[in-house]
């Protein structure tokens, strides 16, 4: 049942504008040239820390698909009766969410590396930070899914909750503190689960 | 044999209001009952609240594997219906024919009539397995082929051992053991 979620999570998040983040990720970074004009000793220099807001800008174009819908269909209710924890469905739905935003958002990043004039080094740096970031701000956009589901206005909502618990992914990742970066990426990971789990059943009343 | 499903005592209140208080309630093998009352009495929280979906705030429920068929579809709505049901159910066949959903398979669960959506969470039950069934209000929208096939289908289960516990204002065909919650 759990392998069957993941897929089903993966076929609709590919079927449903996978790209859109990815999308949103290139022009928030294309925008960048356009704002402080076309140095590119400058640009390379802010390469890294643009790469990182337009990643945590773009993990919020998903949230509202994540769990929203799935509630209001009854489709969470159903794999519960189907003897699924709450905590085991999240998880599954953050694999799957990682797995298509993820990667997607590493390959993005080399033409938004070019964008920037970034160079080779630099850019490896950050897709490592990236690659051990993004799992973390998956499972953030899940929790937060989670506990918008249902509220009025909840994609505003959802931004003013992801962005500022995603502040030390940024800061981790933008500074390079790889050990920290993945410290603060487990302990969102670990901790979403729990977190939205609760959430959902506290949204049964 | 013991009882799939029980209450004890079971008080459930929601959004502030009192809903039921002190219910007991059995539900045997080869039992059905009928839950009856007026809208807004509980019928539907009973429902949840047996599936586990809800929890009482004083009392003890007790339930065996089961089955829920309420107004939510739970169905991915761009699949085929047969893709879609057989992401529950390996055997989703025999819901699908038991139901007469069968030519209906490969068209996507979105293009589907208000009475075929209720046929085919009626028909995830049907193919779950389950011993217990959870009926909340199987009648909506089903036209009186769907009324039919449901009665027979219900007689066939509950005949097997089964039990079915239904939220209805209307009549259902068969024996069913009424139970009445107030308003």
């Amino acid at each position: 049942m759990i392998g069957a979620l993941i897929g089903r999570e993966i076929r609709r998040a590919s079927t449903g504008l996978a790209w859109l983040p990815v999308a949103f990720f290139l022009l928030v970074v294309a925008l960048m040239p356009f704002a402080v004009g076309p140095d590119a000793r400058l640009l390379s220099r802010i390469g890294g820390g643009t790469l990182w807001v337009a990643a945590l800008t773009a993990a919020l174009l998903p949230v509202e698909r994540l769990i929203e819908p799935d509630r209001a269909d009854g489709f969470l209710d159903q794999l519960s009766l189907h003897g699924l924890a709450e905590e085991t469905i999240i998880a599954a739905k953050i694999a799957a969410h990682w797995l298509t935003f993820g990667p997607l958002l590493l390959i993005a990043a080399l033409p938004a590396a070019a964008l920037l004039a970034m160079d080779g080094s630099s850019l490896v740096r950050v897709e490592i930070a990236l690659a051990i970031g993004t799992p973390g701000l998956a499972a953030l956009a899940v929790a937060i899914a989670a506990v918008t589901a249902g509220l009025p206005r909840a994609s505003s909502l959802a931004g003013l909750l992801l962005l500022p618990l995603a502040v030390p992914l940024l800061i981790f990742g933008a500074a390079n503190a790889l050990l920290l970066e993945a410290a603060f990426s487990l302990l969102l990971t670990a901790g979403a689960p729990f977190v939205a789990g609760a959430a959902i059943r506290a949204s049964r009343t | 044999m013991s009882a799939f499903l029980r209450f004890d005592g079971v008080t459930l209140r929601r959004g502030g209001k009192l809903l039921f208080e002190g219910l007991d309630l059995e539900l045997s093998p080869g039992k059905r009952l009928q839950l009856i009352g007026p809208n807004g009495s509980g019928k539907s929280s009973l429902i949840r609240l047996a599936a586990g979906l809800l929890s009482a705030e004083r009392g003890l429920v007790k339930r065996s594997p089961l089955a829920l068929a309420d107004d939510l579809l739970a169905l991915d709505v761009d699949l085929p219906l047969g893709r879609a049901l057989r992401f529950w159910s390996k055997s989703a066949d025999r819901g699908l024919d038991a139901f007469g959903l069968t030519i209906l398979a490969d068209v996507p669960v979105r293009l589907l009539s208000s009475g075929q959506r209720k046929r085919a969470t009626l028909a995830r039950v049907v193919s779950s397995g389950a011993p217990l069934w959870l009926l909340d209000e199987p009648l909506n929208a089903l036209d009186d082929d769907g009324a039919g096939r449901l009665a027979s289908i219900v007689d066939d289960h509950v005949a097997a051992g089964g039990a079915v516990l239904a939220a209805s204002h209307q009549a259902l065909a068969g024996e069913w053991r009424r139970m009445e919650l107030g308003a």
